[in-house]
């Protein structure tokens, strides 16, 4: 059946390459478990999400972050923890926010920083991202900082990439952001204490697409935070977050009684074309955060916002620029949570090379 | 392999659900054909082979009713000729080549070329399932008439959209005017999602796109209407959720010309398989919950579903090797389409007969073959059985080109020894 090959495009037999084994790491396809986030003793190799993350460690990321928010801003010299490193920012996916602060918490621990607009290269092109990631380990890297529109795009690169590099997940489809719930975190502990357990705190808006909200949720209740709710249409409600500790509520007048934190998460303009929503318009009317609403939670409550912020969609100017807004607080301290990420999970692979 | 013109095959245990035999005794094969069982072997059958098949199980040879064989059109995944060895292997005689969008199966020529190219393998035989409309683009039907003259058993809109249900009428109209039967997945595409998952909880945890159940039952219903309209039958392929059951079950009950199977994985695995988004468990229809899983195994062993196949889809390896919802859906089954079936009698669900019925006699009917049974004058596709041997699965040592199974790791009780295609021996292990 070899034989006779003349009128056939492609040879029968099975090519062996002599190279192909040897070329190729571990490349099984398989699960992707997030325990690979911790080293065997524990600390943080991977920053991928917050789930199943001990509190203890979350503590930690906080207490460090809060070290870092305490320096003057041209901290380079006070903390070259990341001295002769490499950073590659892999933002496969639009950002302003995330990847500028994660270049200057970068820049501020003295790494060397490479940022890839993959959007516009490799992968257009067609590329596969493990050979995205292979190429770029050839480079020379120590870690990664990754978005993407796939959930699950930092934990397979964690699972496929070189052993001494570290991979920090800056957003993954809808799945998680972790860094981003750890500077909200930071925020709420800087203005409601270090005890979550009294305290009740709502998100309103697209659930359903959020990753941020996922993150945030898995990190409150971590921290055994007293009451979580969401308040949004059912259509931004996705399917089964009760079974995440939650609980939802679809009027937001009532979902705002008595509240210690409020978050606002962004709305995107997408959702209308989906039939998720009529309007711009209903949605501010029936869930935009304005000052009477806001005076339904407690006099004290904070303001938050994960931006970019839709002024006028879910959330009022007034409220964003006002007493209790915190916006700008959770820009400055994300910066200070990406650089104790950063420095925690180099100095786990410090360890890791001792011990070799 | 000696091909001799007779064969005796000694003392096995031979199972044949088509006739509900099930006894120790020994088989006489002339040629293609099965002379003869046991007492009723003729006198002055003299055999130039003979095989002691003592502690073995006779079994009729497995007609799987799905496979994606990715000839001609992905060449890069894999070939015929190693797909029907890998068949062979595991005891299946003859596969049901489904049509895709990449290897489309639209006209005779691409026909001919698939059987021509599985007759020269010499392994297992593989029957064509052609497209219901061109190119599988939903729209305009495909010569259906030439596609049952060069042999197909059914017609078949795989995955694919149909463009709407006036469309699907006329196809199903044009498909009963040649005998050729539908093989028809219940999907609505507007509820389903590329690279999704089951909905639920675990979805929304996972941030993966959610398929609901009602994606599959929405489908199902309307074509059981479109069948009592046109009186067309129907073959469901690959049932996925408990809710499908009872409409199933009831449009069978008022007399409709309506089958279905499931795949074998579908049996085993569920949506938590899917938790730490193990691209090897990314299939269409999705794992669903242990109460769907559970409600399809009932399923089967009422009789309500007919068949059970292993919607054998092999990849390349670069195909599973991306985050989870960028990844090729589908399992590498034909090697677990056997020890899974017969887990199921392990497991307390089927009886041995059952299950060897769900994988020959019955999909035989559906395809309106008159293989899948051991009776004289049947052809002789059959496979030997050894019910003893104890072995784990190791994806990489598939025969298959494709190693994408989940099923890496487990353990099965009993393997093919031996597979006769047209009393052929096509596929032995070495003692």
């Amino acid at each position: 059946m070899s034989k006779n090959n003349t009128s056939e495009s492609f040879p029968n037999e099975r090519i062996e390459h002599p190279l192909a084994l040897q070329s190729v790491k571990d490349s099984s396809p398989g699960p992707l478990p997030s325990s690979m986030q911790l080293t065997a003793d524990g600390k943080l190799k991977h920053f991928l999400t917050v789930e199943g993350l001990p509190p203890l460690l979350l503590e930690e990321i906080l207490d460090r972050a809060e070290q870092f928010v305490s320096l003057p801003n041209k901290a380079q010299v006070q903390a070259p923890l990341l001295r002769g490193k490499t950073v590659m920012n892999l933002f496969f996916e639009n950002s302003t926010r995330t990847r500028t602060t994660f270049e200057l918490a970068a820049k501020r621990l003295s790494a060397d920083l490479v940022n890839l607009d993959i959007r516009n290269s490799a992968t257009t092109k067609g590329e596969s991202l493990l050979d995205t990631i292979r190429n770029l380990e050839a480079m020379g890297c120590d870690m990664f900082v990754v978005r993407h529109s796939s959930s699950s795009a930092a934990h397979f690169i964690a699972r496929y990439c070189a052993p001494h590099i570290s991979v920090i997940n800056a957003g993954d489809g809808r799945h998680a952001h972790p860094t981003q719930a750890m500077l909200d975190m930071l925020t709420i502990r800087q203005f409601k204490g270090r005890d979550f357990t009294p305290l009740k705190i709502a998100i309103i808006g697209d659930i359903k697409h959020s990753r941020v909200a996922r993150s945030q949720i898995h990190a409150l209740t971590t921290l055994c935070a007293g009451e979580i709710r969401l308040i949004g249409p059912q259509t931004l409600m996705p399917e089964g977050i009760e079974n995440m500790g939650v609980t939802t509520y679809a009027n937001i007048e009532k979902g705002l009684h008595d509240i210690d934190v409020i978050i606002t998460l962004r709305l995107q303009h997408e959702r209308m074309d989906t039939a998720m929503l009529p309007s711009v318009r209903e949605f501010y009317a029936r869930y935009g955060l304005t000052q009477e609403r806001l005076e339904l939670a407690k006099k004290d409550a904070i303001v938050m916002h994960p931006g970019p912020v839709n002024r006028g969609v879910e959330i009022d100017s007034r409220v964003a620029d006002g007493a209790q807004s915190v916006i700008l607080q959770q820009v400055t301290n994300g910066i200070a949570v990406r650089m104790a990420v950063m420095s925690m999970v180099m100095s786990s692979q410090a360890a890791s090379a001792v011990e070799n | 392999m000696s091909d001799t013109k007779t064969r005796l095959i000694k003392n096995g245990r031979i199972i044949d659900p088509a006739s509900q035999f099930d006894q120790v005794a020994d088989i006489a094969i002339r040629k293609k054909k099965i002379v003869g069982i046991g007492s009723a072997i003729p006198k002055d059958f003299k055999a130039t082979d003979v095989i002691d098949a003592t502690n073995l199980w006779v079994l009729p040879g497995i007609i799987d009713l799905s496979a994606y064989l990715r000839e001609p059109g992905q060449e890069n995944k894999t070939r015929i000729n190693f797909e029907t060895h890998a068949a062979a292997s595991a005891g299946i005689t003859r596969i049901c080549c489904m049509p895709e969008v990449d290897s489309p199966i639209d006209g005779g020529a691409t026909v001919k070329l698939i059987k021509s190219k599985a007759k020269q393998a010499g392994y297992a035989r593989v029957s064509v399932i052609g497209s219901l409309t061109q190119g599988l683009a939903g729209e305009q039907l495909s010569h259906m008439g030439s596609l049952k003259y060069v042999g197909c058993v059914g017609v078949s809109q795989g995955h694919e959209k149909i463009k709407d249900l006036a469309t699907l009428r006329k196809a199903m109209e044009y498909a009963g005017t040649f005998e050729l039967p539908l093989f028809l997945h219940p999907i609505e595409h507007s509820l389903t999602a590329k690279g999704g998952m089951h909905e639920g909880a675990l979805s929304t945890r996972l941030g993966l796109a959610p398929i609901p159940a009602a994606s599959e039952t929405i489908a199902l219903a309307q074509i059981i209407a479109l069948v009592e309209l046109t009186n067309t039958p129907v073959h469901f392929c690959r049932l996925s959720c408990a809710a499908s059951i009872p409409l199933l079950k009831a449009a069978k009950e008022r007399g409709l010309p309506i089958t279905a199977d499931v795949a074998a994985h579908q049996l085993f695995l569920t949506e938590m398989d899917v938790a730490d988004y193990n691209p090897l468990c990314h299939t269409i229809p999705p794992l669903r919950t242990m109460a769907d899983r559970d409600a399809l195994r009932q399923a089967v062993a009422d009789g309500v579903i007919d068949a059970i196949c292993s919607d054998h889809q092999p990849h390349e390896v670069d195909a599973k090797l991306a985050p989870f919802e960028e990844t090729s859906p589908g399992i590498s089954g034909f090697e677990t389409l056997l020890p899974l079936t017969l887990r199921l009698v392990d497991d307390g669900v089927l009886t041995e007969m059952q299950a060897v019925a769900l994988l020959t006699s019955k999909p035989a009917q559906l395809i309106n073959s008159n293989a899948g049974k051991l009776q004289a004058g049947a052809v002789a596709d059959l496979s030997l059985f050894n019910p003893q041997t104890m072995w784990q699965l190791e994806a990489k040592k598939l025969l298959s080109e494709g190693k994408n199974t989940p099923f890496s790791g487990w353990g099965f009780e009993g393997k093919t020894v031996q597979t006769f295609v047209k009393g052929k021996s096509v596929y032995c292990v070495k003692q």
